[in-house]
């Protein structure tokens, strides 16, 4: 246990998990549609304040993990309550914490029916997404991991869209069955090590074929969430059903766990495992890549498009990930982070048209440039930022990969050089249409421009699209050290092994 | 190697920072403006005079063997938007920002005189245009260089697009795609790959070491270097100068922003910067890659102009003019001797201000007359003696005539093939000049010299508005006097070749 710097005093983590659950349970009793829509803005705001220590407090310098809480929670299984955060984890507790109360900003006028109840399944929404990234106990892990289900579940399947028991179920099933291999993996790690605790099961010299076992596990389950391509049908359904937040979290947060997932527990778990498989893994990202840039490019619906182009921006995550140098890795989770706000706001951009036109079609939305000058210049920047154009976020995530991919392989970088070339054409095919459409567009002047809560809702996600565009070195030294350890534990790992087989021989 | 590369003569100099931002302010302010017109066109022509302005306050620091620096945002290490004044950036500041202030004024009188609708747009995007271009004159390292060349590919969008009918949906989509393409398959590559090779991004201060280290295999950097040629599509070299034709949809100060000053500036800027500064001409010999540029690029001169040749409509022979024009500097530069480089880098100013006129001239028959083909120009030049006037020196430029200021790039150029020891291209520059008077001498003529088609009165036809047939004369009579003392503009060639 001395990978952990435990928290003295205030347990921050704690708190941040079970503030939205309180708020939660408050809702239970007091209903009101107004009550609800302001307390639940409330609660998430004074959440994403209180994470706000988590970055100051935060020690760049160190490898372990900070902040941490431990309690006994079920001896006789050694399951314990272990909480921590480390470079990796950081910056998505706080994307988590920082774009709820936007969502509900988002959802303010979007949901009409039981508002009460939206609100209760966002304030549960976010106790699971917290939970799931500071958890350092596999068992906790999971269960936050199975917990978010439920209210995503139900997001889609009550407040979503003329599909949504479709959806909502076929996104339930795929998820289901990734965890049920991942809770597999769990047992039988539990069982070589006798603990849950995720840090006594890294470096471990496990047999191969065990290894490959639970890499192919681990990787299932995580490859669904992300999805990577082929696991990524459900997604777009998913997508399309959703209300607004939905979509946002969904995008932003629920897509991180799976990549996430694969950095914390397949490349220090199954090491072996992970330097085998990673040349398939590279070449399954290029595919998503390609496979999400050209579906997107065929997209009429808004929001498959966008859906979409989050398997081509995750295609590169995952390609930063298994790349396995310092550069891809620290791009990967840059990525994540640009994929959560970028993508984030498409959707909210999406939204807005949708609250006004009550449809998704491309067709229909072209040429409201002219009535919404607000709204297009806040979609311009963010497809901008979506195809990497210099100078904003995504540009640096995808920068990142493609010198880690080049580093390592050249035609592996060049395979995925046309994924960018297919990403500007299709975001900037939708705002060609969405600003000036063609000379047969519907008739928009009845269309309002942005309202003050919108304009609200969409600037911090501007403000994080420049700053990281242009400024990204405190994001990058947050995780720096954290990335540069497990790189380095690897390298060790991977030297052992090679004087192990060399002995054997 | 030369006497820059020490550090005391590199300066921080944050005006650099100002000329920058004064056009991005502009824009800005202009679409403050929506309505009031005049306030607006006040906006802009401040701008653009200021920006001249703080470029002519560089000349002296560069003319003494100063860089002057200013980095505005430090990304990764290595990789920062900073920006640079040297004698290269000053060649195409100072045609961007002199230009613009005369092309702010033409386009007043052009978008009025025909009461173009959404002008608050077209200023707007004409001044984020002119940040994009400056820019990219002034970067210091090539992802600063990247950052404004793609601002400009984005923000003349709309200027193409600006008549908004099928023809121009057509036209910008053709623009946008070719554009954005290349850069993202060729440049971003490039770009990172030498992120990768060589640690950071920063261009030398010679134009002989180049940027990559010398370890680097061969074939990678043959690789890079197409990747830079093919990268900068605003370059018009064939095969991938279909946009250039396809933007000529746009209006004429469009057009005249596009094909003299931004756009294919920004173009051949990037590509001969790229060559000079990433390469290096030491690299460039030692693998011999300028004979084939220069090869290559002839096939483009001579294939232009004789597309050229077939063009009725004034504005899409000038547009194919340009894309053979475009070539002499890459032409030039590829020569890889001294006075191949001076004659191509000087031509980036000749063929800006002789080439704006000539766009000039078509918007000015076109509000005059509503005419684009030169077969119905026949005789006009009675009716507009000033405006064709202009249309002769400038079509002597083009040509290479003595004492405008074409021939001084010829000059040059003939000078460079003859030292290079190249007949082929000698051969190629003789046969296009024969090329460039078959297609402009005709213009010229006819329209002083033809008769009307029958069934046209000659009265009624007079000068476009002073606001426009002034430019037009400032812009012809800077062509001569460039043509006449070229020293001016070369100083600063000079100083980038040393």
């Amino acid at each position: 246990m001395d990978c952990l710097i435990l928290k003295e005093g205030f347990p921050l983590l704690s708190f941040l998990i079970f503030f939205p659950l309180a708020g939660a349970v408050v809702l239970f009793f007091f209903s009101g549609e107004r009550f609800a829509r302001w307390w639940t803005l409330c609660i998430t705001t004074v959440e994403a304040i209180a994470s706000l220590p988590l970055i100051t407090g935060f020690d760049t310098t160190t490898v372990k993990f900070q902040f941490a809480e431990m309690h006994r929670w079920i001896p006789q299984w050694h399951i314990n309550y272990i909480l921590g955060v480390d470079g990796i984890s950081i910056l998505l507790v706080l994307l988590s914490t920082l774009i709820m109360p936007f969502c509900v900003l988002a959802s303010w006028r979007y949901i009409k029916t039981r508002v009460t109840q939206f609100m209760i399944c966002l304030l549960i929404m976010q106790v699971s997404m917290v939970g799931l990234f500071v958890a350092l106990d596999f068992m906790l892990f999971w269960v936050f991991w199975e917990f978010m289900l439920i209210p995503m579940y139900l997001l889609i399947a009550v407040w979503g869209g003329p599909r949504k028991e479709y959806a909502s179920v076929k996104f339930f099933i795929y998820t289901m069955a990734g965890s049920v291999f991942l809770l597999v993996a769990i047992i039988a790690l539990y069982l070589k090590n006798g603990s849950f605790f995720i840090p006594d099961m890294m470096w471990k010299n496990y047999s191969t074929t065990f290894q490959m076992l639970v890499f192919l596990a681990f990787f299932l389950a995580f490859a669904i969430k992300v999805p990577m391509f082929p696991f990524h049908t459900w997604l777009p359904a998913a997508h399309v059903e959703a209300p607004t937040a939905g979509s946002v979290i969904l995008a932003s947060v629920l897509l991180k766990m799976g990549t996430y997932g694969m950095l914390r527990f397949c490349l220090p778990i199954t090491p072996e495992a992970t330097f085998t498989l990673a040349p398939y893994i590279l070449w399954l990202s290029i595919a998503g890549i390609m496979y999400g840039g050209f579906t997107a490019l065929a997209q009429h619906d808004m929001k498959k498009l966008v859906a979409y182009s989050s398997v081509g921006h995750m295609g590169f995550v995952t390609l930063g990930i298994f790349i396995l140098n310092s550069r891809g890795i620290e791009g990967a989770i840059m990525q994540m982070i640009n994929h959560g706000v970028t993508t984030g706001a498409l959707f909210l951009c999406v939204g807005m048209i949708y609250e006004r036109t009550h449809s998704r079609e491309l067709r229909l939305a072209t040429g409201v440039g002219k009535y919404m000058p607000w709204y297009v210049t806040f979609l311009a920047f963010f497809s901008l930022s979506s195809f990497g154009f210099p100078g904003t976020n995504s540009f640096i995530g995808e920068f990142l990969v493609l010198a880690g991919t080049f580093t390592v392989s050249k035609p592996l970088a060049l395979a995925a050089i046309p994924g960018t070339v297919l990403a500007a054409a299709y975001m900037l095919r939708m705002l060609q249409k969405i600003i000036w459409g063609g000379t047969d567009n519907p008739d928009q002047s009845y269309l309002n421009d942005l309202g003050f809560r919108e304009i609200i809702t969409l600037a911090p996600f501007l403000f994080f699209v420049f700053w990281i565009g242009l400024g990204p070195q405190p994001f990058i030294d947050m995780m720096h050290t954290s990335v540069v350890n497990l790189l380095q534990q690897l390298g060790e790992w991977q030297q052992h092994a090679s004087v192990a087989a060399l002995i054997l021989q | 190697m030369d006497a820059v590369s020490t550090s005391a003569n590199i300066v921080e100099n944050s005006n650099l920072l100002l000329a920058v931002m004064i056009p991005l302010v502009g824009s800005l302010g202009v679409m403050t403006m929506k309505n009031h017109p005049n306030l607006r066109e006040f906006i802009s022509s401040c701008a653009s005079i200021l920006l001249f302005i703080i470029v002519l306050s560089f000349i002296p620091s560069v003319l003494h063997g100063k860089v002057l620096y200013y980095r505005i945002f430090s990304i990764l290490p290595g990789l920062s938007v900073t920006l640079r004044a040297d004698g290269f950036s000053m060649i195409f500041a100072l045609v961007a920002s002199s230009l613009w202030m005369i092309a702010v004024y033409y386009s007043m009188g052009y978008m009025r005189g025909l009461q173009e609708h959404a002008q608050t747009r077209f200023n707007a995007c004409f001044a984020l245009a002119i940040f994009g271009a400056i820019g990219v004159a002034l970067s210091d390292n090539l992802f600063t260089l990247y950052l404004f060349y793609e601002i400009v590919s984005v923000c003349t969008y709309p200027l193409v697009a600006h008549h908004q009918d099928d023809e121009g949906y057509m036209g910008a989509r053709k623009y946008i795609i070719y554009l954005t393409t290349t850069a993202k398959l060729f440049l971003l590559p490039a770009l990172i790959l030498i992120y990768v090779l060589v640690g950071n991004l920063d261009f030398p201060h010679n134009i002989f070491t180049g940027m990559l280290p010398s370890d680097t295999k061969s074939w990678v950097v043959i690789m890079l270097y197409i990747f830079c040629l093919l990268g900068f599509a605003k370059n018009g070299v064939m095969p991938l100068h279909h946009w250039l034709p396809g933007a000529m949809v746009a209006p004429t100060p469009v057009s005249a922003l596009l094909h003299a000053v931004a756009v294919v500036k920004v173009g051949v800027f990037c590509t001969t910067r790229t060559m000079l500064y990433v390469f290096g001409i030491n690299t460039m010999n030692a693998l011999n890659l300028g004979v084939p540029t220069a090869y290559f690029v002839s096939f483009t001169i001579i294939m232009a102009s004789v597309i050229a040749l077939s063009k009725d409509n004034l504005k899409s022979r000038l547009a194919y003019s340009t894309v053979s024009q475009l070539s002499y500097i890459i032409l030039g530069v590829a020569l890889l001797t001294p006075h191949s480089i001076d004659g191509g880098l000087i031509h980036i100013v000749n063929h800006a201000f002789s080439k704006i006129t000539l766009f000039f001239v078509a918007g000015a028959i076109y509000v005059a007359t509503r005419k684009k083909n030169i077969s119905e120009m026949s005789g006009l030049g009675r009716s507009m003696p000033f405006t064709f006037g202009a249309f002769a020196i400038a079509s002597l430029s083009m040509i290479g005539a003595p004492p405008v200021a074409g021939f001084v790039t010829k000059w040059y150029l003939l000078v460079g093939s003859m030292e290079a020891h190249q007949v082929g291209i000698l051969l190629v520059l003789i046969a296009s000049t024969v090329l460039n008077v078959a297609y402009f001498a005709p213009v010229a003529y006819k329209a002083f010299f033809g008769k009307r088609p029958a069934g046209e009165v000659e009265t009624g036809i007079q000068e476009a508005p002073l606001s426009m047939l002034i430019p037009i004369l400032i812009a012809a009579t800077v062509s001569v006097i460039i043509g006449i003392y070229p020293n001016f503009m070369m100083q600063f060639v000079k100083a980038v070749t040393g």
